[in-house]
């Protein structure tokens, strides 16, 4: 099972799940994906230790993926 | 053929910005962060303070070879060349000093809280999930040293464990729990280290020790495993 995570005021908030081979969860996902990114978040998927990389699409077969907001200098 | 170089440096320009933090966009004026431009503004930085102190220094000397009786002023002067870079040193502590409204709420973490420390800890691997909870900072090797983050800012200690970079970066959202600040800047650092060091504001840069002795108790050992990871990632 695919997780879709925001990370908010809760600690984070799962926004979806869907997996590989269920086409209307992975439709829900994309469209729970995109709804994010138009409130600013960022798409981030792991890619190995120390690495991440940002996601405009949602990568359906990554386990997981997390929704960062924009860091800036203090 | 025009079309043709335009759609070339197009593809360039992509590919280039495919890894770089989106971040930057916010600041296109600064130049991108490296080795050579953290070399420079450690020697910019120590230029700084000895321009500040050796003046001072100087007068002290001065005025007491010239007249004895003025060894209260020149002890001043003194005071001054020691005060100024601790000032400094000050505020670059204060970039990992949490938040005001997250100051003496720890013995007692919200139940947010506790869900971005199970988040970060997955991120984070055992050693750096121990020294978190010790020290309320992650330990993350980079290519440019080794960072500790904090909620509102991280240190590089750069390789063998001289240096130190106070960088102040954060997240501008104050309802997320101080893990989720962290992991944030984490997420950040590990897409685009030198991105990352671009968007930061440098508050001061200089020796650990200077740092060391302003950082809130807690922390300090964290800058002391940092900098022996530092150490041991030169050899």
């Amino acid at each position: 099972m695919s997780r879709l995570i925001r990370m908010d005021h809760t600690g984070h908030t799962t926004v979806a799940e869907w997996t590989a081979g269920d086409p209307a969860a992975v439709e829900a996902a994309v469209d729970a994906f995109r709804r994010e990114l138009d409130r600013g978040y960022f798409g981030m998927v792991s890619t190995g230790e120390g690495h991440a990389e940002q996601v405009r699409d949602l990568p359906v077969d990554a386990e997981l993926v997390i929704l960062r907001l924009p860091i800036s200098g203090g | 053929m025009t079309g043709d170089v335009q759609i070339g440096d197009s593809i360039v320009v992509a590919e280039t910005r495919a890894g770089l933090l989106p971040e930057l966009e916010r600041v296109p004026w600064r130049p991108l962060t490296d080795e050579r431009r953290l070399h420079r503004a450690e020697l910019l930085w120590t230029g700084w303070m000895l321009a500040y102190t050796i003046p001072f220094v100087a007068v002290a000397g001065v005025l007491v070879l010239l007249q004895p009786l003025a060894l209260p002023v020149a002890l001043i002067s003194l005071a001054h060349a020691w005060i100024i870079p601790e000032l400094y040193a000050q505020r670059g502590a204060n970039v990992v000093r949490p938040p005001r409204a997250g100051r003496g709420t720890r013995a007692e973490p919200r139940p947010s809280e506790q869900v971005a420390i199970g988040l970060l800890g997955d991120l984070v691997g055992h050693r750096a999930r121990e020294l978190h909870r010790r020290t309320g900072l992650a330990l993350e090797r980079g290519k440019l040293g080794v960072w500790l983050v904090g909620e509102s800012g991280a240190l590089l200690v750069r390789p063998g464990g001289r240096r130190v970079h106070c960088c102040c970066v954060r997240v501008n959202e104050p309802t997320l729990p101080p893990a989720d600040r962290i992991a944030h800047l984490l997420l950040a650092l590990r897409e685009d280290e030198r991105g990352f060091a671009t968007v930061a504001n440098t508050a001061f840069a200089g020796a650990p020790w200077r740092v060391r002795r302003r950082l809130p108790s807690r922390a300090r050992a964290a800058l002391a495993e940092a900098v022996r990871t530092a150490r041991s990632s030169a050899q």
